[in-house]
């Protein structure tokens, strides 16, 4: 039995354990983890994660008793101070000493903080732990504003993090452009301008000189002489490979840090291996996890005596991982000129860059950045690892499908079956393939499951499931979006069987098409096309709506409902202004203006609504239906009414709009906007449907939504005048519902679409498939059956009395709590 | 908040010695749930009419100690029947209360029994 020391509990440290216990020889070894961290290893790539919500026990590799039911000893919290190499023992602070045959060296690396005046002052954090995160969590209540010390990924993700805590977030960086390792300048400055918009304050070229604050921290000095103000300070100015042990038990460590390795992972003691971000390998340390799972993965196979392959150094492509910033970089960036030619595309307005090296007799991808959209990263990227040919015109590389023609690359069967489609893991093409294959699996979730793939940072999954369904397209199998495990069939056939059929209940859907009891998935989904379809009250059966449209209201942190009043186009009276006052007074709820051009009230007890409700209807208001996946708002700008400029009533007709499509039911929310002119001040071409005034009469845009994957909407037809207008959108709507899958926003419908907007004009305006007419009575019906939700269910006792906390107790949830802000109430922060 | 989650107690048919009379059966949504007060303890009920079988639960969900599974939509995966959390959709069974989508710590059920029209939900004590 082989007794291994395992120094290090974090990513590479436990894929080793993970991979040893794979090679299925875990009876052969006794295995032993120091890990210095109290918390056994988690996934700290999606360390921001811990910011934005998920907790420890979602971010952890595996839970604690793993390690004990695969006979691995698990001790964290310990810290090795010493290894003894002729005693072949590691001694830990606590004194204890644990005899090997291998050590496994994976102590990674530290955050590299620079020997500055005032690092030891209060408020100052590095960004590499969850206990760092907790620490910063903690301080961010102290204050508004923090400064990020490095811009390269991990300094952004920082950046992002403090932004997310509420704070006014700054980002220094010592060099001229931000990622300096992975942008170019050009890259940089549409970077910068992304990042900007987010509201985070860029500062280049900026050396600090000392940390100010007497105690605390209070701002930084820059050489340059100027200064910035700041609570808080995270610095993230590279890493430090954790090699202190290797040092003072004499293995060789290179001049600028790391435990020097040969192509077999091995230092200078045969007996020892350093794997992960600790290894210095050919002058090399690698910052990423795919190199450091893939050095794992070779000392097992020597460990168990599987072929191993010599580790010859690793791609240190990357994507930054900031929600609405695509930014990837791969392959050489910015090779030398004599060595490649550039293809550079840049959109100042759309803030598009993207650039590819190819080499002099333009064969082969070299690398590239991209900034603004990374879809093709991975295929790009695919291209550089497997040396696949570049295509005719390159630039079809970045400037993708024009003129109908396909764009190029993108096909999966282009790659060869040895292409590695998985990094963090190590998966090829073929690997997956056999997997769909011989386990006849049908779902990205099975595949990530048998074969790991997409497990690691998860940028490979959009090419996982292309690679699933052009397999299975492959096996002969048809691909079809069914809705769950209890409906094979995708929304669409669903919603012409229940037209057809004639079907008004979920319940008989199930029975007939369907099997088991249903779910949060199918459920919500019928009822949105029955409501699409039949347009009866939803509280009816109430039972499937999502708790949002069961309760006609958002569910809020805490538990309490939000209350969205319908406010047209944003025109409201003093006096109805009044009235929200007076109920949001009357029942102490939180009041903000939304993003809508509506007032929001937050706050209210589940049996507190009907009464909110009936006080807003006697005064004239209806549902707002916040809730549902529904028409939202058709948002405004005044128009002709007032503005020097307007050339149209956009008011007027931004009001007969929403009032003509309100109560709409639809696979995904719609947003509408009306604009006077082509100032465009309502924000027409971010909305599902956008109307912008011109001289002659109205411009009709589509498809457009703001949101995580801003898409801005496209025209579909010009200078129509006001009865056309409705009628296109009539049309529009009614094919968006009839065809589009769940949850499924006009944008992602569009860009599904094979035609795109060209065929969408065809079917809407040119009536192709000769609809037009069913579509616009269809839709008729909707606009004659609506009713307000609410006026229903306030004047039905039976209806009312659900909304109740307890049922047999008149009292409300005991367990509310809020906490108070700027004057008004918000709920206590989550447990 | 801990605290809160450690006040339920796990109970089986046989062990339960006290059988609290919740409320009459049609005050329960059909193939829905309703939260009940019992001591300080909240209890979702859910009448899976679709099954004919009745469940309970506490109705705090560990994921974020969100008094709210009551208001989830129940379903099943498999032949496991489920209650999903409105807040961000975590599965758990209602039989052996297991979070059946990730690794939350699962919550306690309760047993229940219907008799002339009333819901009973058995509790340790
Ligand atoms: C209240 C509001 C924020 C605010 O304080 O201003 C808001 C709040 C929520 N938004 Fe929003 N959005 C609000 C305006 C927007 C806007 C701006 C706009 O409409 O002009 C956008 C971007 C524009 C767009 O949608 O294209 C927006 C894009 C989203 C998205 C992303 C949609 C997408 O396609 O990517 C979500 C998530 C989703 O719907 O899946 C979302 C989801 C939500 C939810 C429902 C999340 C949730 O389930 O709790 C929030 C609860 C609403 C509530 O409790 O009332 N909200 N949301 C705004 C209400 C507008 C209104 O009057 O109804
Ligand atoms: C915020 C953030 C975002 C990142 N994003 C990405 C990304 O998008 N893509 C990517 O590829 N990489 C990313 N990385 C880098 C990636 O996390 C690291 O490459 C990876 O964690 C290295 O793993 P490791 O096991 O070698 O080191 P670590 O994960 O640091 O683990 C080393 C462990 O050993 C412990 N240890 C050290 N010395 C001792 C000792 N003497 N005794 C006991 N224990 C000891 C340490 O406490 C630590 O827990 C990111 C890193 C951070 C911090
Ligand atoms: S309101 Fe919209 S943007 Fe703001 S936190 Fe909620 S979902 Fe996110
Ligand atoms: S609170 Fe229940 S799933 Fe998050």
């Amino acid at each position: 039995m082989t007794r291994i020391v395992v120094i290090g509990n974090g990513m590479v440290g436990f894929k080793f354990c993970e991979k040893l216990l794979a090679a299925g020889s875990g009876k052969d070894f006794d295995v032993t983890v120091f890990g210095e961290e109290p918390l056994p290893a988690y996934d700290r790539v999606h360390l921001s994660a811990y910011i934005s919500g998920s907790t420890v026990e979602e971010l952890q590799m595996a839970p604690r008793e793993w390690y004990a039911e695969n006979g691995i000893t698990l001790r964290t919290n310990e810290l090795i101070v010493a290894i003894d190499r002729n005693r072949k023992t590691v001694i830990s602070h606590s004194g204890t000493e644990a005899p090997y045959d291998k050590l496994v060296l994976a102590t990674g690396s530290g955050a590299f903080v620079p020997a500055l005046r005032g690092v030891e002052k209060k408020g100052v954090f590095v960004y590499r732990t969850i206990e760092d995160l907790d620490a910063i969590k903690g301080y961010a209540g102290k204050v508004t504003s923090a400064a990020v010390m490095g811009g390269g990924l991990l300094g952004l993700e920082a950046a992002k993090a403090v932004l997310d805590l509420g704070l006014e977030a700054h980002v220094v960086e010592f060099a001229p452009r931000l990622m300096p390792r992975q942008l170019d300048d050009a890259a940089s400055a549409v970077l910068r301008e992304k990042l900007e918009a987010l509201g985070i304050t860029v500062h280049l070229n900026k050396n600090t000189r000392q940390i100010n604050g007497n105690g605390k921290l209070t701002g930084l000095d820059f050489m340059d002489g100027s200064s910035l103000e700041t609570g808080m300070l995270v610095i993230s100015a590279g890493i430090r490979p954790r090699d202190e042990l290797a040092k003072t038990c004499g293995l060789e460590t290179g001049s600028r840090g790391g435990i020097v390795v040969n192509d077999h992972l091995r230092t200078s003691d045969p007996a020892i291996y350093a794997i992960g971000e600790v290894a210095l390998h050919n002058q090399m340390i690698y910052g990423l996890i795919a190199p450091g799972y893939e050095m794992a993965a070779q000392v097992v196979n020597q460990l168990t005596r599987q072929p191993v392959k010599p580790f010859t150094g690793f791609d240190m492509s990357t994507k930054l991982k900031l929600i609405g910033v695509d930014v990837a970089s791969f392959g050489d960036p910015f090779p030398p000129e004599t060595t490649a030619r550039s293809i550079v595309y840049e959109d100042k307005v759309k803030g598009l860059y993207k650039r590819i090296n190819i080499t002099p007799d333009g064969k082969k991808l070299l690398g590239g950045i991209l900034v603004g959209d990374a879809s093709s990263y991975h295929r790009l990227w695919q291209m550089v690892q497997n040396g696949l040919p570049v295509p005719p015109e390159p630039e079809d590389l970045i400037l993708g499908a024009r003129n109908g023609r396909e764009s190029a690359g993108s096909g999966i069967e282009s790659l060869p079956a040895e292409a590695q489609i998985c990094s963090c893991e190590n998966i090829t093409k073929d690997a997956i393939c056999q997997a769909i294959t011989a386990g006849g699996l049908s779902e990205v979730a099975q595949i990530k499951q048998c074969t790991k793939a997409g497990t690691g940072c998860g940028g490979c999954l959009p090419l996982i499931s292309d690679l699933l369904k052009h397999q299975l397209k492959a096996m002969g199998k048809q691909v079809k979006n069914v809705l769950c495990e209890h409906f094979d069939y995708s929304r669409q056939e669903l919603l012409d069987i229940i037209k057809v059929k004639e079907i008004k209940s979920y319940d008989t859907l199930l029975s007939l098409f369907g099997k088991g009891d249903g779910c949060e998935v199918c459920k919500p989904a019928v009822a949105s096309i029955l409501a699409s379809v039949w347009n009866e009250l939803i509280v009816r059966q109430d039972t499937i709506q999502d708790t949002n449209d069961r309760f006609l209201a958002n569910i809020q942190k805490g538990g309490t409902y939000s209350v969205v009043p319908r406010i047209p186009g944003g025109e409201i009276t003093p006096e109805k202004l009044i009235v929200i006052g007076q109920v949001a007074h009357k029942y102490g709820l939180y009041t903000k203006i939304t993003g809508g051009q509506r007032i929001d009230m937050f706050g209210a007890r589940v049996d507190q609504l009907p009464d909110i409700w009936e006080e807003l209807i006697d005064a004239g208001f209806e549902s707002g239906h916040a809730y549902g996946k529904s028409l939202r708002t058709v948002k405004s700008c005044v128009g002709t009414t007032w503005c020097r400029f307007g050339v149209q009533d956009a008011v007027s007709f931004a009001i007969q709009v929403e009032e003509r499509y309100r109560g709409l039911r639809s696979p995904h929310k719609l947003k509408g906007a009306v604009s006077g002119c082509i100032r465009e001040c309502a924000e027409a071409q971010s909305k599902d449907f956008g109307i912008i005034a011109t001289e002659k009469g109205w411009n009709l845009y589509v498809c457009g939504n703001g949101g995580s994957k801003p898409q801005h909407a496209q025209l579909l037809a010009n200078d129509i005048d006001s009865a056309t207008c409705l009628r296109y959108i009539d049309r529009f709507l009614m094919f968006y519902i009839r065809t589009a899958e769940p949850l499924n926003r006009t944008a992602t419908w569009l860009n599904k679409m094979e035609g795109g907007i060209d065929y969408l004009r065809e079917v809407v305006v040119n009536d192709s498939l000769n609809i037009a007419a069913e579509l616009e009575k269809e839709m008729a019906f909707m606009i004659d059956t609506y009713s307000c939700e609410w006026k229903e269910v306030v004047n039905n006792p039976a209806l009312r009395a659900r909304f109740k906390h307890f049922i047999n107790a008149e009292t409300s949830d005991p367990t509310l709590a809020f906490q108070e802000l700027r004057g008004q109430k918000i709920p206590a922060s989550w447990g | 908040m801990l605290t809160e989650l450690q006040k339920y107690r796990k109970v089986g048919t046989s062990n339960a010695t006290t059988w609290f009379k919740a409320a009459p059966v049609q005050q329960f949504p059909e193939n829905g749930g309703a939260c009940i007060q019992y001591q300080d303890l909240q209890v979702a009920i859910f009448n899976f009419t679709r099954r004919n079988e009745w469940y309970a639960c506490q109705n705090l969900c560990p994921h974020k100690m969100q008094m709210i599974l009551s208001r989830g939509l129940i379903g099943s995966e498999g032949d496991e029947p489920k209650v999903a959390c409105p807040f961000h959709k975590k599965t758990f069974s209602l039989k052996s209360g297991k979070n059946l989508n990730g690794d939350t710590c699962e919550i306690t059920t309760y047993p229940v029994k219907i008799e002339d029209g009333f819901v009973f939900v058995g509790f340790p004590v």
